[in-house]
């Protein structure tokens, strides 16, 4: 069985998916992802596009070994619930991480990246990870 | 009010039916459902989740009706992922409640094991937000993964406790000639098995199987038409849909949506949880085991293993929860699941559960979700 990524559906997300754009409630204020037409949290509908932070923290994780067909090849997936800096959450791969240091509460920052290969119709499947913020800078230069 | 009764059931062990199509085990819980009945329905919900993927079929309830000799009745295809049952029960309740049918025959009915296990998976993931969840490679059991995790480090749940979940399951489905795995483990083996998504091991999720469970359900002004008196009727069904992504919840440790139907379900039916008796829920993960204990107001949160520990909710306890062996070790064939469960608390209440039976039980809930918690029923069962 060959799952195929549709050319069309992954032009139609790439905004919200790539820029992170989510949406704030102007009637509660929040702000949440993915983007819906109503608030999740007090039901307005009245809504407008927000440009999310891009850094956050790992608020849990896990390492998928038992992968769907088409992520195989790249077994084990980490997947981290990213809390970014103004509240909102989001599900994305975790990257540029040895296992060892992954730990709820490490600061992360989005990174362009491949996230599914070309398939039948060629289309590869882009979008963002989270990678750790790494200081190599010292302490008194930042 | 009319009361809805239930008028026969039919149950498949769960399990690996190689040898079985999709029609073939609809067909036999529909007919020992049917012959217990004594009436043929007249109106027909199918129950299922995967199957316009993994058997690439659609006009599911035209093809499996009229294949089993039920042509030309009314006939709805039912799909809420794993929540599929309750969401294909309360249908049901709603037509014969509103009178429109005076018999319903559900049949919940799934069959998983075509492909191996990993093309199971990626259908799997289709009950979670496709674009933004099971886009970047999470599935089912990563996300409950992210919950467990967390839940474990909010309230500070070992490993040890909440394997107490998954080895009370295998003691009970060991008893129950219907279950999928009928052999006991203990808290080494769900440890030391195979990571499936860290920290979930193969013990924490419910197998993949096949399997296939019916009820025929029958309105008050009906029930002269059967040959014996039903003496289980479904006293409340509540069903609701909320968001299917985990990053909009407020609390990741919490099913919300859990709390708010079993709370309104035992409002209607004028009962407190203590009035329970029996119960059945939907542990598709030992996380969603014990945080349904919590949200259905059994166990403080974070408190709900180490009450198993103390050993609540078994054989003999009150309520005495998933006598089945559960999700994790009956089985949790998706679009069958919530059948199973309507169809095992109506025997518990008729003392004809050929597993582990509950002491003359009056009252019976079964909660019922897709997902973690994308849509929840909550149905109350009830002796006459």
């Amino acid at each position: 069985m060959v799952w195929k990524l549709s050319p069309v559906s992954v032009w139609r997300h790439r905004i919200p998916r790539y820029r992170l754009i989510g949406k704030e409630c102007k009637k509660c204020g929040k702000h949440h992802y993915p983007p819906k037409l109503a608030c999740p949290y007090c039901g307005s509908r009245d809504l407008k596009n927000i440009e999310l932070p891009r850094s956050g923290i790992i608020e849990t994780y896990t390492v998928i070994y038992e992968v769907g067909e088409e992520f195989r090849h790249k077994a084990p997936v980490v997947i981290g619930l990213v809390k970014l800096d103004d509240g909102t959450r989001v599900i994305a791969p975790i990257t540029d991480v040895a296992e060892d240091e992954l730990e709820i509460g490490l600061r992360v920052e989005a990174t362009f990246r491949r996230i599914r290969d070309g398939d039948h119709f060629g289309v590869i499947g882009y979008g963002l990870s989270f990678r750790p913020i790494r200081t190599n800078v010292s302490k008194t230069s930042s | 009010m009319s009361k809805i009764y239930i008028g026969g059931v039919g149950l498949n062990r769960v399990g690996r039916h190689f040898k079985k199509d999709i029609v073939d085990l609809a067909y036999e819980v529909s007919l020992e459902a049917i012959n217990e009945a004594g009436i043929e329905p007249d109106a027909v919900i199918i129950s299922n989740s995967l199957g316009n993927v993994l058997q690439k079929q659609n006009n599911l309830a035209q093809y499996i009706s009229s294949s089993i000799g039920l042509r030309g009745k009314t006939a709805y295809h039912v799909e809420a992922g794993d929540g599929s049952g309750g969401a294909a029960i309360h249908i049901a309740y709603t037509l014969l409640k509103a009178k429109i049918a005076s018999s319903v025959l559900v049949v919940g009915v799934e069959k998983m094991t075509d492909y191996p296990s990993h093309v199971t998976h990626t259908a799997l993931s289709q009950l979670l937000n496709y674009e933004y969840e099971a886009y970047y490679g999470a599935t089912l059991s990563g996300i409950a993964a992210l919950i467990m995790r967390y839940y474990m480090k909010k309230y500070e749940v070992s490993r040890d406790a909440v394997s107490e979940w998954p080895v009370l399951m295998h003691y009970n489905a060991s008893k129950n000639p219907y279950a999928q795995i009928r052999k006991t483990i203990t808290k080494e083996n769900v440890k030391e098995s195979q990571i499936i998504a860290d920290p979930l091991t193969l013990f924490d999720i419910s197998p993949i199987g096949d399997g296939a469970a019916a009820v025929l359900l029958v309105g008050e002004d009906y029930e002269h038409q059967l040959e014996e008196k039903p003496e289980v009727f479904l006293d409340t069904v509540v069903h609701h849909a909320y968001e299917l992504e985990l990053t909009l919840r407020e609390d990741l440790a919490a099913l919300p949506t859990v709390r708010e139907t079993v709370d309104l379900a035992l409002k209607k039916a004028n009962l407190r949880i203590q009035d329970i008796d029996v119960i059945e829920l939907h542990d598709s993960f030992t996380i969603t085991g014990l945080l349904i204990l919590e949200e259905a107001g059994l166990a403080e949160r974070g408190r709900a293993a180490y009450l198993l520990s103390d050993g609540r909710f078994r054989h003999g306890d009150k309520p005495e929860v998933n006598l089945s062996g559960g999700l994790k070790a009956r089985g949790n064939p998706i679009g069958a699941t919530g059948v199973y469960q309507v169809a095992e608390v109506a025997m518990q209440l008729r003392g004809a559960f050929p597993g582990l039976q509950s002491n003359s039980p009056e009252i019976g809930l079964v909660i019922n979700m897709s997902g973690i918690g994308s849509s929840v029923s909550s149905i109350v069962i009830r002796k006459r």
